[in-house]
């Protein structure tokens, strides 16, 4: 399976593009709430539909969906499966719908909006932060690089793993943790070291 | 152009017995508009120029651009000072092209309308304009290295300062950046181990051990540096 992720920003002039960074954030942690409170199947279900509709409303590519959709199957089904063997099958339902509900419309933020119009949005919440020493700059710069760097330890792993089996060891789980881990912290010096320069510490 | 001034500089990285001496009493000025630097790894010349912006500071001696220590002015000397390192991917800080180039325009803290202008006008520039919303990790290697050379140049230092910027590309987007570079009116200090791209600069200094073995034009410093290799 090749590695995917949740795409980056897709330029749109749909209404969910239109929409403002704080609305769609705000929207994204209120149903993060109701789905924390409200867990029936119907009540997921209707969740989960509404996610889907507003996909469809944001005209994205079907693929965007598919390759989500995908990705979580990995985790959903397992847990679906434990849920429904320890609990029953309303509990797994309403546990792994509001997962995938949720997930879904994270993706749908992220990819209808830009990471900047977010930036400035956690900039701004975390303003009062500053009379405590927080300084919001760096909260909102600390998003931007957790977005970027999905892709970029994502990339790292395809890396190992490509080594892993062309020296023939494709089922080794240390020969893949190890690499990636040193590769991942390398980069983070790296990295560093950049923002460094750019006048990020100043 | 800017007046690079290092002087008697010595540095080392570790303590104790794994203590290693990279830079030796260096001594330099540099006010050319293009120096390149060469030099076996190990040599000492990615630690000299991570002197020129404050990136490393010298356990001994001082470094000034235009009369502003390192060290004591290391902010201000930052924003006249742009780096580009080998691999664009650890420099790409923001998730698409647009936004990476703005990233730096941002923290200077400029308008949103400046800010977008200069975006833009750096997009053309640098033949990204195709590119703005990309995602900066699906870009190709020589658009990735445009890219952080665009990041960086979009703010308008007065020294840029490269190290080994085409060691990871081929010779199509090494030939691309080199018209890049060549092209540029700012002070330029290029580290590389591809010889070619010094032909035109004004002056070439031969790292060796820590030391400045070799200062001169291109023909003599590369003549000088396969002679030190062949050694």
């Amino acid at each position: 399976m090749a590695l995917t992720a949740v795409p980056l920003f897709l330029p749109g002039s749909s209404p969910v593009h239109r929409l403002g960074a704080g609305a769609k954030l705000l929207g994204l942690l209120g149903t993060g709430v109701a789905l924390a409170v409200w867990r029936s199947p119907w009540q997921v279900g209707l969740a989960l539909a509404l996610v889907l509709a507003l996909h469809a409303v944001a005209r994205l590519p079907l693929r965007v969906l598919g390759r989500q959709v995908v990705g979580l199957a990995w985790v959903a089904v397992p847990l679906l499966v434990v849920q429904w063997v320890l609990a029953s099958w309303q509990t797994g339902v309403g546990v792994v719908g509001s997962f995938v509900s949720l997930v879904l419309l994270a993706g749908l933020v992220t990819v209808t909006t830009r990471t900047t119009a977010m930036v400035d949005v956690v900039v701004r919440v975390c303003g009062w932060l500053r009379r405590f020493g927080v300084d919001p700059e760096r909260v909102g710069l600390m998003l931007a690089l957790g977005i970027r760097s999905v892709h970029v330890v994502l990339g790292l792993a395809q890396e190992v793993r490509e080594a892993q089996y062309a020296r023939g060891l494709r089922s080794s789980p240390r020969a893949f943790a190890v690499p990636l881990l040193v590769r991942s912290l390398r980069h983070a010096d790296r990295l560093g070291e950049a923002l460094s320069a750019r006048g990020v510490d100043d | 152009m800017p007046e690079i001034r290092v002087t008697e500089v010595s540095h080392a990285f570790g303590d104790g017995p794994a203590r290693r001496l990279v830079l030796r009493d260096v001594d330099v000025t540099l006010t050319e508009h293009r120096v390149g630097i060469v030099g076996a790894n190990g040599s000492g010349k990615s630690t000299f120029v991570r002197l020129l912006n404050g990136l490393v500071h010298p356990d001994s001696g001082t470094v000034t651009i235009d009369g502003r220590d390192t060290v004591r002015d290391g902010r201000e000397v930052r924003r006249r000072v742009g780096f580009c390192f080998t691999d664009p991917d650890a420099q790409i800080v923001m998730p698409t092209v647009a936004e990476d180039i703005a990233f730096g325009l941002r923290r200077r803290g400029l308008s949103k309308d400046e800010v977008r202008a200069r975006t833009a006008a750096a997009l053309t520039a640098y033949g990204l304009d195709g590119h703005a919303d990309h995602p900066a990790h699906l870009l190709s290697g020589g658009q990735k290295q445009l890219l952080a050379l665009a990041s960086v140049l979009v703010t308008e230092p007065d020294l840029l300062v490269l190290d080994e910027p085409t060691t990871l590309l081929d010779l199509r987007n090494a030939e691309m950046v080199r018209r890049l570079v060549d092209g540029l009116a700012q002070q330029v200090v290029l580290v590389t181990h591809h010889l070619d791209l010094l032909d035109g600069f004004d002056r070439v200094l031969v790292f060796d051990e820590g030391r400045i073995v070799h200062d001169g034009s291109p023909a003599h410093a590369v003549a000088a540096y396969r002679t030190l290799v062949a050694r």
